[in-house]
């Protein structure tokens, strides 16, 4: 809501139309039903996973209404109040399609059979002449646990492919990354309902309000007991607008601004020592490196007043209780982990992490952005957090699946190197399920060019993204009222999806595709699941004794107790809302302080282009659009996307609000909407990034990515505007850093050796 | 008995449009709005504001006051109803007469439509979809009491147009009398002790 709609409509009353809804008054009227039945369940959206009710008549979806759950008390945003509107949406697919010409020809309507046995019999030519690691499968996590799960044990025993990861490498892998070192355990520290009890909430790079509004309730009943706000963005966000201090920081140097507030902790003698002492290790190291970060210096790199980021580390220093809430903003960059680091030194300085209230947590974005990381579909891992590098977790899951060790696949292509190799010709045929790498990668005409390289290329959707526009192959999946199963939200703590409706029209829930491809394919044998409960099952037997322990959790139990939170090692465990209470996850139980350096972004402005271009959300929508662009109500709010630009650098190059500009960077450019307000950094660009084709910020991004988890640097590049009729002459190029060629170990690696071994300790325990 | 009623607080309205969204899926008027968010001025600002019916107690209900066909009816709990559609004749003297701008005429329903304080759902001790939906407190609903003891804020329920005063059954909420920190002081101490960094030379920017 960053933008008034009136800059696409001007003077048009949205109050009073139906058509914005996406619907005619007669077809609402129709739907004017009574509900024969409630249905309990969540939002499909968000990290936050807010209960709700969906009206059910006639076996048909009508309506909404508020549940009382535990975190979100009855509260919805306007993502969750129309959410339904998807399930009888008329652009649902509803049967399968393929091109019977090969790549060219039009999609057209086929049976499940043709579909299904023209995919395994392409894909056994494929893995016969190029070998198993051809066929790469590309998941996401906006679906259930159990599909999550599913789409790991599908690529290595359905497939036996080591190509298989997941779109949450674009999400969270920064903050994953970033806690695994800091912690040895990948989950939030304290349960939503915690955030009222802290007396400070710093937040970075996190626009609460528009992508975890229901957060936003918690962080303001926190402000009513008197807690302080510190917001450190960009751009003034509705959380910053109200917030006790804003640290308008340049995109690309927050851990300046942190390091200078710790070290000025560490000066005004506020740091826990006693905390430090017990339960931490490396303080020394982590002091002697933020010596040199001087206010000055901070100032200088960030671009944020020096008092400011003073008076910053004063009230977050000087708080019994803080908590630090952190997301992309800090997460989507080159040294994505690095800004994630930052942080939890901050808050191990403090003595916050362990405490009620306190600490340092990560908002996760997608839906089942945390219970789609444990499970086994990202490159590097198997269920239950067991890391694929490990021959003990090896053995264990290989052994929960009955197949000989040595089949396992090793690690393979993090989601952001699989279009190279799909472009190279190294994967020759991919799946992709729950993702629209369209949209959602970075620098889209690489992306493009994979797409139209690999042959098939199967989309499970239930819409035509538009990446389903490229499928060779286009199976109709469910959306998620149609089917049941468990998500994690960002809490860490498991909920349950209840199914409302049957399937639209020929459309089939993700599992049944895996176990009938599965079968197919020669390996039924290892998938005989019939119902999810079955698989559900075997998640739990999987995740035994691993990191995320899923194995104390039951259905009943996430009823009974309104979620449940993992790890929950038996079945009369009550689940850990608060797991760093005592001890922490490395082998000595210790939190480790990780020194960090300032690293630049990959691209920095230069005098031809003078800008930091950064991209983000607006409340509206959701990822890469698929869904929301489709509802009528959200979509009405903000159609297209547009940029917005301080007034000091419009009145400078002459344009006027509303004005259609061009902003370029090194990989392309795109037009669109100038949004002139003064609620931006003068040196900074944002556009948001949920729109496709000419609409897509993807075409600008810079695809260099983190070393270590590999995420790409979406918030930061180097970009130029100019106005339509006077395109810029462009003489020299932007400050470039690193390019993502001179990213050290990309794939492939040496097989097992994809991990230092420090790092593979902390994944042991 | 305490008198339960919405309580509007801008400085915490994010603008999301969950009020709007919600009030939409009511069964009385579905798919249509009567809560409109605004921002104040976007040139300046990410500030918005939600308005719905202030539901006027003194003088009661201007719009049905210049109703001439007693369309806009008044429950016994006080609560101004939308238009009655088998008596409104589409005059709009309620559109012009409302102090809030509050009632907005569909031309082709000829029809004026307002907020009921989705009456369906309060006399059930539900609250209405606005407040209910609202992620941030923005749209409240309870009693003062209630407000008093969770919330900070002062809620007013009197406006003064001139020398014109309506009192409405809807309190806006004012931000509190005595900040909680005085966070100017801070920032002057700090700059102070910061003296001779070269920050305030710079172009300011930030409003």
């Amino acid at each position: 809501m960053s933008v008034n709609k009136d800059i696409f409509e001007i003077n048009r009353d949205f109050n009073f139309d139906f058509e914005s809804t996406g619907r005619t008054r007669l077809e609402w009227d129709s739907k004017d039903k009574v509900a024969e039945k409630l249905v309990p369940t969540h939002c499909c959206f968000c990290g936050v996973q807010c209960g709700m009710y969906l009206k059910v008549a006639n076996g048909q979806v009508i309506g909404v209404e508020p549940r009382d759950y535990v975190h979100n008390r009855g509260n919805l945003c306007p993502k969750g109040i129309v959410a339904y509107q998807q399930v009888n949406h008329p652009e649902r697919l509803q049967y399968p399609m393929m091109r019977r010409g090969g790549k060219g020809s039009p999609l057209e309507r086929c049976s499940w059979d043709e579909a299904l046995d023209y995919i395994t019999s392409r894909w056994k030519d494929i893995q016969a002449k190029h070998g198993k690691h051809a066929v790469a499968v590309y998941s996401g996590s906006s679906m259930t646990n159990e599909k999550c799960y599913l789409a790991g044990k599908f690529a290595r025993v359905g497939l036996q492919t080591r190509h298989i990861d997941y779109n949450g490498r674009l999400c969270m892998s920064s903050a994953a990354g970033g806690f695994t070192k800091a912690f040895g355990l990948d989950r939030a520290p304290i349960p939503m309902t915690d955030i009222p009890l802290a007396d400070c909430i710093l937040v970075m790079g996190a626009n609460i309000t528009e992508c975890f509004p229901i957060v936003t309730r918690w962080v303001w009943e926190g402000r009513d007991r008197g807690a302080k706000l510190i917001v450190l963005d960009p751009r003034e966000t509705p959380t910053a607008r109200t917030a006790d201090l804003w640290l308008p920081v340049k995109p690309g140097t927050d851990v300046a601004v942190l390091n200078a507030m710790l070290r000025v902790i560490i000066h005004e003698g506020l740091a826990d020592e006693e905390y430090i002492a017990s339960r931490t290790n490396g303080w020394e190291e982590v002091k002697a490196m933020v010596e040199p970060f001087t206010l000055e210096m901070a100032q200088e790199l960030s671009g944020v007043p020096a008092a400011r980021i003073k008076a910053a580390a004063l009230m977050y220093g000087r708080a019994a209780t803080s908590l630090i809430l952190h997301a992309r903003g800090i997460e989507h960059h080159s040294h994505g982990v690095n800004n994630v680091l930052a942080g939890t030194n901050l808050a191990l300085a403090r003595g916050q992490m362990g405490k009620p209230g306190g600490g340092t947590m990560m908002l996760t974005g997608q839906g089942n952005g945390q219970g789609g990381r444990e499970h086994g579909q990202k490159a590097s891992q198997l269920p239950g957090y067991r890391h694929i590098d490990m021959p003990s977790d090896r053995q264990e899951v290989a052994d929960i699946w009955g197949i000989p060790v040595d089949e396992l696949p090793w690690e393979g292509a993090a989601a952001t190197e699989m279009p190279n190799l799909m472009a190279k010709g190294e994967i020759k045929s991919c799946l992709i399920l729950c993702s629209n790498l369209m949209v959602s990668l970075p620098d889209n005409t690489t992306v493009l060019k994979a797409l139209t390289t690999v042959d098939p290329l199967i989309v499970i959707d239930f819409f035509k993204s538009e990446t389903a526009e490229l499928a060779d192959v286009l199976l109709p999946g469910t959306v998620w009222c149609e089917d049941e199963g468990t998500t994690t939200n960002l809490e860490g703590r498991v909920v349950k999806y209840n199914k409302a409706v049957e399937p639209l029209g020929e459309s089939r829930p993700d599992w049944q595709i895996f176990c009938d491809l599965a079968h197919r394919m020669g390996r039924g044998q290892y998938f005989p699941f019939q119902t999810v409960r079955e698989i559900w099952d075997e998640l739990r037997r999987a995740s035994k004794g691993g990191l995320a322990d899923y194995s104390g959790i039951t259905w009943e139990k996430i009823e009974r107790q309104q979620g449940v939170f993992w790890p929950c090692p038996s079945e009369d465990h009550p689940g850990t809302p608060r797991p760093f209470a005592e001890r922490f996850y490395h082998p000595d139980g210790k939190a480790r302080f990780i020194p960090i350096d300032f690293i630049p972004p990959a691209e920095e402005p230069s005098p031809a282009y003078p800008f930091r271009l950064t991209t983000g959300r607006v409340i509206y929508h959701y990822l890469s659009g698929t869904q929301t662009r489709r509802l009528g109500f959200l979509n009405a709010q903000a159609p297209v996307p547009w940029v917005e630009i301080h007034p000091q650098s419009a009145t400078r190059l002459n344009i006027q609000d509303g004005e259609i500009v061009r902003v370029r960077t090194l990989r392309g450019a795109m037009e669109l909407k100038a949004l002139v307000v003064p609620t931006i950094r003068p040196d900074t660009l944002f556009i948001p990034f949920h729109y496709g084709h000419a609409g897509a910020v993807n075409q600008l991004t810079n695809p260099a990515v983190d070393p270590t988890v590999k995420i790409p640097e979406y918030k930061v590049c180097a970009a130029l505007v100019e106005k339509l009729d006077q395109p810029s002459q462009v003489k020299g190029m932007p400050k470039i850093n690193f390019t993502p060629q001179d990213s050290p170990k990309m794939f492939p690696y040496a097989v097992g050796e994809t991990k230092g071994a420090s790092e593979k300790e902390g994944k042991k325990y | 008995m305490a008198i339960k009623t919405l309580f509007v607080d801008p400085s915490r309205c994010i603008g999301c449009r969950s009020c709007e969204a919600a009030c939409r899926e009511c069964d009385s008027h579905k798919g249509e709005s009567m809560v409109m968010v605004d921002f104040i001025d976007r040139g300046k600002s990410v500030a918005t504001q939600p308005t719905v019916c202030m539901h006027c107690t003194d003088p009661v209900a201007p719009c049905a006051q210049v109703c001439p066909v007693m369309a806009i009816l008044i429950t016994p709990e006080g609560v101004v109803q939308m238009a009655e559609p088998s008596r409104c004749i589409g005059c709009k003297n309620c559109v012009y007469a409302c102090p809030f701008g509050v009632p907005k005429f569909d031309v082709e329903a000829k029809l004026m439509k307002k907020c009921n304080l989705c009456y369906d759902r309060t006399v059930q001790g539900l609250k209405p979809w606005c407040a209910q939906a609202c992620p941030t407190g923005a749209l409240w609903y309870g009693d003062y009491e209630e407000f008093a003891a969770q919330r900070n804020g002062h809620p007013v329920n009197r406006t003064l147009f001139g020398s014109q005063q309506v009192s409405t059954r809807v309190y806006q909420v004012l931000p509190p009398e005595e900040p909680l920190l005085d966070i100017i002081a801070l920032l002057r101490q700090t700059e102070a002790e910061e003296a001779g960094i070269a920050w305030q030379n710079q172009e300011a920017w930030v409003l």
